[in-house]
């Protein structure tokens, strides 16, 4: 829930990074962390096992700007992937204003990620918000593994888009990231939205400051 | 809803939850107070300086008060309206305010947590009321021409802007 403070002048918006165990949800903030300047963030948190897997979240702050005078400021969350962990990974998503869902690209991993994406649409269902019309984004990780699936595969997979009911917004829409590509399109005479995508290599920070502005831009065009 | 919504804080709620902070903190004889929305923001917050990074501790309140609410609903119970941590010296006090919001008190061997329980209460009441009225102002700020619901409008450019590389 994005939150105005006009005593403060901040706009406070929460984001989640959602995807299945090791899918590099933490590597992305980690890598944000790292690359803005130190006025900019806040401390980043992590409760993770002494193993380094994430147990509750991962939170980093991180200001992105001032617009109309007020402090664009994003909480960045990630939530514990591994399947054992649902019960505080529901909780993370209270009051969402935008989900990227991190998926690993390897051939091998895709059964998590349907897996991850099908947990994610529930634990939403659940608080009563509806994933296909607040701010979505799938990242298509660790592009650089040589077991990566094709893009197309894990596009079919994991994003093939849902019904587009709002008369409004149905009309074809261009990809503005991947030339070709539809995010709204009509197939076999139903209208499809699908979720803007991102490929990406947390660990070296290739595609993830693309990731976190695509979705923190519709964050704050869903506020204007 | 589809979403998780939008609320706003004005300056005349900030000054009043100020107001009620601050009389709690003298009468109780607490350290300092901070109110946290329960998606882990710090709205206010009063008293001693801090001397941790208020923004992380306030998602760290957040996400110890979620996770006890979910043990409250596994025993049986439909919350934990308050919660205690004791320290060796420091500790801290947790309060549910109106479900949205939380009340966090943290005090030393000044006072004691019976003291504290027991102003925190009338606190709680005073903010429970406060936040009631502000949250059915930003319901019923949902039509346009309201300070909330017009902050960002016509702001598209500014917002690509921003993100331009």
């Amino acid at each position: 829930m994005s939150m105005i403070n006009y005593a403060s002048r901040e706009i406070n918006c929460k984001l989640v990074y959602y995807g299945p165990g090791l899918g590099g949800k933490t590597t992305n903030l980690e890598h944000v962390y790292g690359k803005v300047a130190p006025d900019t963030r806040g401390k980043m948190v992590s409760l993770a096992t002494e193993t380094e897997r994430t147990l509750f979240f991962d939170f980093l702050p991180v200001d992105l700007g001032t617009i109309r005078g007020f402090k664009t400021r994003f909480h960045l969350y990630t939530v514990p992937g591994q399947v054992y962990y649902n019960a505080s990974r529901k909780l993370i998503l209270k009051g969402v204003d935008g989900v990227v869902f991190v998926a690993d690209s390897q051939i091998e991993r895709m059964e998590a990620n349907i897996e991850s994406m099908q947990n994610l649409y529930d634990n939403m269902a659940e608080y009563g918000y509806d994933l296909t019309k607040i701010p979505f984004v799938v990242q298509y990780n660790k592009r650089d593994l040589p077991n990566a699936a094709p893009v197309v595969d894990l596009q079919e997979q994991l994003n093939p888009g849902w019904p587009l009911e709002d008369p409004a917004k149905q009309k074809p829409t261009p990809d503005p990231w991947h030339e070709g590509d539809m995010l709204v399109e009509q197939v076999e005479g139903t209208w499809i939205e699908r979720a803007p995508y991102f490929e990406s290599v947390a660990i070296t920070g290739d595609g993830v400051f693309e990731t976190l502005k695509s979705v923190a831009k519709l964050v704050l065009k869903t506020l204007s | 809803m589809t979403g998780a919504g939008t609320w706003s804080l004005n300056e005349g709620d900030y000054k009043k939850i100020t107001v009620h902070l601050t009389a709690l903190l003298k009468e109780s004889n607490a350290r300092c107070a901070l109110l946290v929305d329960r998606t882990g923001q710090l709205l206010a917050s009063a008293g001693e300086k801090l001397s941790f990074d208020p923004t992380a501790f306030a998602s760290l309140t957040a996400a110890d008060f979620s996770a006890n609410d979910q043990l409250a609903k596994m025993i049986g119970e439909p919350e934990f309206a308050s919660l205690f941590h004791q320290g060796d010296k420091e500790s801290m006090y947790l309060a549910d305010v109106a479900r949205r919001v939380i009340l966090v008190v943290l005090f030393d061997q000044r006072t004691t947590v019976g003291m504290v329980r027991l102003r925190v209460k009338q606190t709680v009441g005073d903010l429970s009321a406060l936040f009631a009225e502000m949250f059915q102002r930003a319901a019923s700020a949902e039509s346009p021409g309201t300070e909330q619901a017009g902050l960002l409008e016509g702001a598209e450019d500014e917002i690509d802007k921003l993100f331009d590389d």
